[in-house]
Parts: C-alpha cells; sequence; structure tokens
C-alpha cells in the first residue's frame, strides 16, 4: 500500500470559504487516508460543520480543491449526485424522511440510486437494522422513536448504500444524555471494521477511544492534528488548551 | 320541487357538464400546477423565471379574460381547431393551474431543509428529491387550501356557461326560455352545487386525518 497507488480517501487543499464577509474556512489543508477514523473538534463556530459539509458538497468552496477518492468534487448535477451516493452522512438533526417507515427510509436510496430490487433492499436494510438494534422498530414512522433510535435508523440508512467514508456531523448533539451512548457504541463498532470516518463531535470519549487522530478547529483554521493521546495530554496552541481547560474541568 | 322534476334531464346534462369540465380540468390543473411549483424551486434561473412568470401573468388576469381570449381571440391564430368545450377546459386549466402552482409551492416551503439535504447526501438527484421525498410531504401540508382551490375551480366552471358550454350555470337560461320559475331554478342549481362540493370537503378530512400521522 504506497501512497502513489492509493489516493487519500479525503484531500482538501487551499479550501476557502465565506458566508458573506465572513470567512468560515481559512486555506484548509487535510488528508484522510482509507480507513482512519478523524474526529474533528472545536469551539461552535469554528467551521467544523462546514468543512464536514463541504466534502459532499452540501456547502460549495470558493477557492480550493476537494478530492474523495482521488476524484475532484463535480460541479452539482449527475455527476455529483454519483460522487454522494459512495460518501455516506449522517445529519445532527437525523432528517430521516418523515412520510416514510424507518425500513422504507433506508431501502429508498438503494432502490432509488443503486437500481437495486425491492426485496433485496428490504433485506439488507433489515439487516442493517438489525446491526444497529432498532430491527423491531423497522415499520414504524421515525416520529414515533426516540432520538437514538433514530439516529441509528440515520446510520443504518447512510451504510445502506455501502459508503467508501462516512461523514457524521455532531451526529450527538441533538440526542438526550441517555441516548448519546447507544449511537456512539454503533459508531465505534463501525470504526472498528475498518470504515473511513470524519466526525464532527464533542464527545471527548469517543474521540480517545475511536479516533485514530484529532483535529482541533478554531476560526476556520486546523490549529492542531494529532493523535488523540498528544491532543489531550499535551495540546501545542493555546487556543486547544483553551478549549480543553473549558470543556474537561465541568 | 317541479321546476326541478319538469326539467330533470336539463339538471342533469348540465351538471353533468359541470362534472366533466372540472374533472378534466382538475386532474390537468393538478399535473400542470405541480410541474410549475418544480419550475418554480428549481436551481435553473431560466426555469425559475418562466415559472414566476406564469404565475404572475396568468393569476392576475381575470377568469372571464382567459375565456375570451381561447374562445374569441385564439381561434384566429390558427393552430389547432378547439369546440367549446375544450377550450373551457384549457382555460379552467391554464388559469387554475396558476394558484395550484402557488399551493404546492408553500407546501414545499413547509418541507424542512434537512430533508432535502438528506436525499442529496444520499446521491438522489433533484427530480428524485422532488418526487419522493420533497413533493409527497408537501402535499400533505397543503391539503385544505388545496381543496379549497379545487372547490374555487368547480364554480369557475360556470363562467364556461357564458361561452357556449351547456354546463349547469347554462340552466337559468334554459329555464328561462321555458317560462319555468327562475328563482327557484337557481336555488336547486346552488343546491345541486352543494351536494357536489360535500365529497371534496369529505375528501379533505380523510386526507387530513390519514396523513396527519406522518409526522
Amino acid at each position: 500500500m504506497t501512497a502513489a497507488s492509493t489516493p487519500p480517501m479525503i484531500r482538501m487543499a487551499g479550501v476557502d470559504k465565506f458566508f458573506g464577509p465572513l470567512h468560515v474556512l481559512k486555506d484548509v489543508q487535510l488528508e484522510v487516508p482509507k480507513g482512519q477514523v478523524v474526529v474533528v473538534l472545536g469551539p461552535s463556530g469554528s467551521g467544523k460543520s462546514t468543512l464536514c459539509r463541504t466534502i459532499n458538497r452540501l456547502e460549495p468552496i470558493d477557492s480550493g480543491t476537494i478530492e474523495v477518492d482521488g476524484q475532484p468534487l463535480p460541479a452539482e448535477g449527475k455527476e455529483l449526485a454519483r460522487l454522494r451516493a459512495d460518501v455516506g452522512m449522517v445529519f445532527q438533526s437525523f432528517n430521516l424522511f418523515a412520510h416514510k417507515t424507518i425500513v422504507e427510509n433506508v431501502m429508498l436510496a438503494p432502490v432509488k440510486v443503486r437500481k437495486t430490487a425491492a426485496a433485496e433492499a428490504r433485506k439488507t436494510a433489515m439487516e442493517l437494522l438489525e446491526r444497529v438494534g432498532i430491527a423491531n422498530q423497522a415499520e414504524k414512522f421515525p416520529a414515533q422513536l426516540s432520538g437514538g433510535q433514530q439516529q441509528r435508523a440515520a446510520i443504518a440508512r447512510a451504510l445502506a448504500m455501502r459508503p467508501k467514508v462516512m461523514l457524521f456531523d455532531e451526529p450527538t448533539s441533538a440526542l438526550d444524555p441517555e441516548m448519546v451512548q447507544e449511537v456512539l457504541d454503533v459508531m465505534t463498532t463501525l470504526a472498528k471494521e475498518g470504515m473511513t470516518m470524519l466526525v464532527v463531535t464533542h464527545e471527548m470519549g469517543f474521540a480517545r477511544k475511536a479516533a485514530n487522530r484529532v483535529i482541533f478547529m478554531s476560526d476556520g483554521e486546523i490549529v492542531e492534528d494529532s493523535t488523540p493521546e498528544e491532543f489531550f495530554s499535551a495540546p501545542k496552541s493555546n487556543r486547544a488548551k483553551d478549549f480543553l481547560g473549558k470543556i474537561l474541568t465541568h | 320541487m317541479s321546476v326541478l322534476t319538469n326539467n330533470l334531464d336539463l339538471f342533469l346534462s348540465g351538471f353533468g357538464t359541470t362534472l366533466r369540465l372540472f374533472l378534466i380540468s382538475g386532474v390537468l390543473s393538478l399535473v400542470l400546477g405541480t410541474i410549475l411549483a418544480m419550475l418554480r424551486v428549481s436551481p435553473v434561473p431560466v426555469f425559475r423565471a418562466v415559472g414566476t412568470t406564469y404565475v404572475t401573468v396568468v393569476r392576475n388576469t381575470p377568469l372571464t379574460l382567459v375565456f375570451v381570449f381561447f374562445v374569441f381571440a385564439y381561434p384566429y391564430l390558427e393552430i389547432i381547431k378547439f369546440d367549446f368545450f375544450t377550450s373551457a377546459v384549457v382555460a379552467l386549466t391554464l388559469y387554475t393551474s396558476a394558484f395550484i402552482c402557488e399551493v404546492v409551492r408553500s407546501g414545499i416551503n413547509t418541507v424542512p431543509i434537512g430533508q432535502a439535504e438528506a436525499s442529496r447526501a444520499l446521491g438522489l438527484t433533484f427530480g428524485q428529491m422532488l418526487s419522493n421525498i420533497v413533493l409527497p410531504q408537501a402535499m400533505r401540508s397543503v391539503v385544505p387550501p388545496m381543496v379549497s382551490t379545487l372547490i374555487a375551480l368547480l364554480k369557475n366552471t360556470t363562467v364556461a356557461a357564458g361561452f357556449s358550454v351547456a354546463e349547469a350555470g347554462r340552466i337559468r337560461d334554459a329555464l328561462s326560455e321555458q317560462g319555468e320559475n327562475v328563482l327557484v331554478g337557481l336555488l336547486w342549481v346552488a343546491a345541486g352545487f352543494i351536494i357536489l362540493v360535500m365529497p371534496l370537503t369529505l375528501l379533505q378530512r380523510i386526507l387530513e386525518k390519514r396523513w396527519s400521522v406522518a409526522r
């Protein structure tokens, strides 16, 4: 496995992004090799969610390049849709399709995008729901499930497309505290199975346990890029020390 | 009562035409209105402009004028010849679809942006996202105004009476020629419309109840 033959799963180079006058991503450089689990930390407003959303172009960027598995992000259209099909995404607010049952949520994209036969898609969907522990909720509507169950369903929905990489945009931030763990357990298992993951989160426990690498962002810049051990025991920058001081003392 | 029983054929054929006008233009308006709404939310600026212009022009034109155009002016263009009934269907469809478009669009606006983002993130195309995710949810939230628009269409069909289409609005003329009591006749026409509208109201109630569980 040489660097030349296998491109990184995600490559961002010189990425800049503005919201009006606000410079939300400043010259971001990032490479995520296959199989790596990267946790992105940072105070709110630091641009970490935006970073995550630019990778499948839910947020377009103003300059720079982003490549997924060696392929530059195409412009909006059929080709971008094809690329997005290979990039799983889990949102803070779950975003399950409200008018479809849980199993229909998981089946939809394989049937519509991958053109999988409905019976086969249903079988795979049930296996995935089994895996995230909510197979017994398959015929319910999203609103009938707890937040933790909804988020696990959303993870199953993303996995149904057999993505090359998974993006998690604050997957536990909208959950009641007692439901956070069930979602993190699913994510930890996924990480152990070798899935390439980029996780924006505030869950330090998950970062310590499952991450290969921690990225700390502040004011739109990547300030630190190190292993979890290094980051939590000996952060280099003052901004990271300040951040850790605030969240680890209480 | 004798006004109704003596002229039952007249009433039945009149309301029959009304119903046909309503059903055909209703279905066509729903289709065209939905297409227009899709244009209005499209990411392509030209499509949006087409949708917006259509709604602005057609919604702001009185229905009678739309009829006058299709019955009197349009034949001079010598494109395809329409009979009066077809002209009425075209006029009603073009007019009503502008309203349906706005109802559907307001429905689309009630669907949380996250639903669209999740569809895009899964690799659905814009068309797939609209037809599988956004429109089904949009329609659920606009049942009452949608039914109101259809009721308005049902009653607007009477405008066709003024343009040689023998529908319910025409019954009065026929009654007056026969020397019947026109006032009583009109009351029966009104009653007929109330009866026609009832199933629509019922449909609204059923759809609202069935779709309320989804969210």
